[in-house]
């Protein structure tokens, strides 16, 4: 460490919905030289990598550098002009900028969805048909002694969460793993469940099956139950059911084998379903296993905004919610909007191919610290601070505690608040004029 | 822009101006006794007030936001397009930011008190409250089921207390203490509860009538604007009027001078008698007559009005028996060290038993309580009803006859289990006045800060309303109150007109007020080591992550106070 080099502490981690705070980062005034504490996923998050220099206009098919004015200017332009705009994204930045898109899109009329929509956006929908029994995650380390991962591996998606929050953490009633029991359920032994004390292989694609017999197993009516269910036994989801009504505080980490699987928000909806149920024999909870670091911030932004989580489309001049027809995937494969505004997302790589067409033939808006694939599509490109890194602003944890992340080192890009903060003054006066 | 508001008919309560036709002034935002060439608003056989000051309300953070998430349906019967200075709108029990600051200005309220936040997440809390437009407002963060809290109890500590209390404040921005079913929460982490105020919290080993006692002791030894502010054990249950008097008996011979030491919240919920639903039964008059005989004790009402409502507390446990008894949706947070939630859609029928007695509560209590000064007019939004019910609940204190026509409409049982029908007493024009913005801002502390009155040097902060008190005799026009108060003619937000003829045409940013309270600074340093090793030990978040930053209000109004 040089005379210069300054050293801060209690960093917040900007990559995944563990949200963990406590990193030390070394930098040399002008650049990141070392990340303490952050599991590789989030050293190399914060490290950085070759970034998109200067913003870009496509022109003759190539993509030219140009101002951020002129760049801006564009999008807005292009935004302004058109009659079905569409963003997507919004889930690795922060709340402050997801707040100035809220508006951009009520300003122009258009969709505003997030990566959501292909990732928990079942988990939103199974929460608003049954509710959400949860906690926050400092609540499972202090008091679980029953953990449970369902169709999630954080050993690979959530590197620190079990030392942090969950199965390794000691907390005041818990010592750690030794007075917990950790169960792993999915369809293939992952590195979580080589960690289980039980780890319950169930066959792909049954977990709403598997769900309604510990229901009914739980209400009493055992008798009707066949003797295998989803790969696993009657007597072992007996033992199961058993074992968690005599928890004194268990809880259930949903991940994307459960949203993404067959039946989808309907596993969602029996799973909690079951939480609630248990909750009349002993303490139990869920807590969604957010990917991106503040997806969770984006629901809650896009909540108090417009009153509801996500795919809000803006064209009626009030907010109408309806996911299927309102969510990005569904627009694009209708082909149904005339420009698409990305913020810190890559549908290119994600999206199904019918809706990727679509992005052919429409200005695509993209901004990004970031190249990847969307940028082939991209007419305009804006490259933004890294939220977290470069910029500060408020995120939600996957539990929905708020932190400040921070600025860490000065960088020549704007950040995601003060692009839309342009654009959203721009695209008025356009539309005022 | 200076205002005149000519020739209205003046209700101010705290300058004891009851009814008069006078002018008032506006200046820099300020009520003032004279200004040059304002703007002239003709008042001429219209009431004015001040701003409505809106006390106990659940308008910004986790639990309301859950709400929104849970009830799209919600959402969607609430729709208000965007305007030329206005966002679009959404929500009825549940509506969102905007809806929340223009329905509250269009209404006459210019302050809005966020009754319950989790210190926590309080960050979320501040999130919100930046956007809601218009309105001052502030929050008041839950405080007594924290570890360490109850370890202070335990250990009987006060200058520990008193420090952590004062140490939340600051880090939270937050404006006093607020108590939620004491020791019942943290036992709600186990999946129990408390029963009474002598029940030992399991492992902390106090009891909630322990943590009261000392919250309070806390509270007054900090100075703050604010007393201690209460939701008392056993809500909801059958009986639980035993409970209620047994915690106002508490501070019994507690006084301070200035204002209450005990701000019991949504008396309604807490003055029930009979030990099952069926013998459910109103013991509003023995609420009532306590707090008649007392004076160091305030309420607020919590008010039921049938409607499809979403219910949220800090009240984990209550939640969950409101969930048992719907089978509709329930959502949950226990917040680590400090508190929890929950969060139920609700539909109050007035044809069922039990909600119709708990209607005719809501309406006895302040028609019970002789002295408007000691309560403000609530609906816990939305826990017994959004708070654009209000009208309504104006009409119905102030006449019998409307009072008698809703009686006809609900469930008989209110003939019976309750005293409503035999109650004669119609609050007038300056009761309303009182219980919606004089005794709020007292009970609060913010009338020593300009709010609750139309005093020169007060803000200018002015509800006039298109009903002239010299002509309409609310008894028997009681339609004509309900209209009347649904939107003002004009809503005046520091001096500037925001409402007009229930359209919104001003959006500034309000206030957020907080509390700073100053200590000896070796309390708070004997305080920090314990707090240091929460940290260290049990949250799962730094310490140095936890305190609000001032990023997260814009508009402060700090109120330093001096602890002793
Ligand atoms: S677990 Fe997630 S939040 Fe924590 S350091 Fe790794 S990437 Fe960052
Ligand atoms: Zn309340």
């Amino acid at each position: 460490m040089s005379a210069e080099n300054r050293i801060i502490t209690d960093v917040v981690c900007p990559f995944c919905g563990s949200l963990c705070d406590d990193l030390e980062v070394e930098t040399d005034g002008t650049k990141i030289v070392k990340v303490k504490k952050a599991c590789k996923l989030g050293k190399s998050k914060i490290m950085g990598h070759e970034r998109i220099e200067s913003p870009l206009i496509r022109e003759d098919g190539k993509l030219r550098e140009a101002t951020y004015e002129e760049a801006i200017e564009r999008a807005s332009q292009i935004l302004s002009n058109s009659k079905r705009p569409l963003s997507y994204g919004w889930a690795s930045t922060v709340c402050e900028a997801i707040e100035k898109g809220v508006h951009l899109l009520e300003e122009i009329g258009g969709v505003m969805d997030s990566t959501a929509s292909v990732c928990h956006g079942p988990t939103v929908l199974a929460v608003q048909g049954v509710g959400a029994p949860g906690c926050t995650l400092g609540e499972v380390k202090n008091r679980a002694d029953l953990v449970i991962f369902w169709g999630s591996n954080p050993v690979h998606a959530h590197p620190r969460h079990q030392a942090r929050y969950s199965y390794n953490a000691k907390g005041f009633f818990s010592g750690g793993k030794e007075d917990r029991t950790l169960m792993v359920f999915d369809v293939r032994k992952t590195k979580t469940a080589d960690k289980a004390d039980e780890y319950v292989q169930i066959e792909p694609g049954s977990d709403y099956k598997i769900f309604s017999a510990m229901r009914t197993i739980l209400s009493g009516n055992e008798d009707v139950v066949p003797s295998e269910v989803g790969g696993i036994s009657k007597e072992k989801l007996i033992e199961i059911v058993d074992r968690m009504k005599k928890a004194k505080f268990g809880v259930i980490f949903g991940g994307l084998g459960l949203t993404q699987s067959r039946c989808r928000y309907k596993n969602l909806e029996n799973v909690i379903s079951l939480v609630d149920e248990i909750n009349e024999h002993a303490k139990f909870t869920l807590i969604p296993m957010r990917g991106h670091y503040n997806i969770a911030g984006f629901g809650q932004v896009c909540a108090w905004e417009t009153g509801y989580p996500f795919a809000v489309d803006f064209s009626r001049g009030y907010v109408w919610y309806n996911p299927g027809e309102t969510t990005a995937v569904d627009v694009l494969n209708r082909k149904e909007c005339d420009s698409f505004l990305v913020v810190a997302a890559d549908p290119a790589s994600n999206f199904p191919k019918g809706s990727v067409e679509h992005m052919k033939d429409i200005p695509v808006i993209q901004v990004d610290p970031y190249h990847n694939p969307t940028t082939e599509f991209a007419d305009v490109v804006i490259p933004a601070a890294v939220a977290g890194v470069e910029a500060e602003g408020t995120a939600y944890r996957m539990d929905g505690i708020p932190l400040r992340v921070r600025k860490l080192v000065d960088v020549k890009y704007p950040s995601d608040e003060e692009i839309f903060d342009k654009m959203l003054t721009k695209v008025k006066e356009l539309k005022g004029a | 822009m200076d205002l005149l508001i000519k020739n209205g008919i003046v209700y101010d309560p705290i300058n004891k101006i009851n009814g008069e036709k006078m002018d008032i002034f506006t200046s820099n935002g300020k009520i003032v006794s004279n200004a040059k060439d304002p703007k002239v608003i003709d008042a001429d056989g219209k009431l004015v007030l001040p701003g409505g000051v809106e006390g106990h309300s659940h308008i910004a953070g986790g639990k309301v936001n859950a709400g929104r998430i849970m009830r799209p349906e919600d959402g969607r019967k609430g729709i208000e397009p965007k305007g030329k200075l206005t966002r679009a709108c959404s929500g009825y029990s549940v509506p969102n930011v905007y809806a929340t600051g223009y329905r509250y200005a269009r209404m006459g309220y210019t302050f809005v008190m966020e009754a319950a936040m989790p210190p926590m997440a309080a960050r979320h809390t501040h999130e919100e409250l930046i956007e809601i437009p218009i309105v001052d407002k502030g929050a008041i963060p839950l405080l007594d089921n924290h570890w360490m809290t109850m370890e202070c109890v335990k250990s009987g500590d006060m200058d520990k207390l008193t420090a952590y209390v004062a140490w939340i404040l600051k880090a939270t921005k937050g404006y006093g203490i607020k108590i939620v079913n004491p020791g019942g929460v943290e036992a709600w982490a186990w999946g129990k509860n408390v029963s009474g105020l002598h029940d030992r919290v399991p492992k902390f080993d106090v009891s909630p009538a322990e943590i009261v006692k000392a919250l309070s002791i806390a509270n007054e030894r900090l100075n703050l604007p604010h007393s201690i502010h209460i939701h008392c054990n056993n809500i909801g249950h059958p009986g639980n009027s035993e409970t209620t008097l047994e915690t106002y008996g508490l501070l019994s011979g507690v006084e301070n001078s200035d204002r209450q030491v005990m701000h019991a919240t949504h008396t309604q919920f807490h003055s029930y008698g009979g030990s099952n639903w069926g013998d459910f039964c109103s013991k509003a008059d023995e609420v009532a007559k306590y707090v008649n005989a007392h004076d160091n004790l305030t309420i607020d009402l919590g008010v039921v009005m049938f409607c499809d409502t979403t219910t949220m507390t800090g009240d984990g446990p209550h939640e969950f028996n409101l969930y048992k008894l719907t089978r509709r949706k329930w959502s949950n947070h226990d917040v680590e060290l400090e508190t929890g939630s929950g969060v139920v859609p609700f539909v109050y029928g007035a044809k069922i038993p039990p909600h119709a007695i708990m209607w005719a509560v809501g309406i006895e209590l302040p028609l019970l309580i002789d002295d408007p000064w000691k309560m403000m007019i609530t609906t816990d939004h939305p826990n017994g009803c959004p708070f654009t019910f209000y009208p309504q609940i104006f009409a119905l204190l102030m006449s019998k006859k409307k009072r008698e026509a809703m009686i006809s409409e609900v469930h008989p049982v209110v003939n019976s289990n309750t005293i409503l029908p035999s109650i004669d007493r119609e609050l007038g024009w300056n009761d309303i006045a009182i219980m919606t913005r004089a005794a709020p801002a007292r009970i609060l502390g913010i009338d020593k800060h300009g709010k609750g009155h139309l005093g020169s040097g007060a803000d200018a902060d002015i509800s006039i309303y298109d009903i002239s008190p010299e002509e309409v005799d609310p008894s028997r026009d009681y339609a004509k109150i309900e209209d009347a108060f649904s939107y003002t003619a004009y809503t005046i937000k520091s001096g500037q007109i925001v409402a007009k003829d229930n359209e919104i045409v001003a959006v500034p940013s309000g206030k957020t007020f907080f509390v700073d309270p100053e200590i000896d600074k070796s309390l708070m340093d004997a305080m920090l080591p314990d707090l240091e090793l929460k940290f260290k030990e049990y949250y799962s978040i730094n310490l140095a992550n936890y305190p609000v930053q001032d990023a997260y209000v814009p508009n402060p109004y700090k109120i330093s106070t001096k602890g002793a």
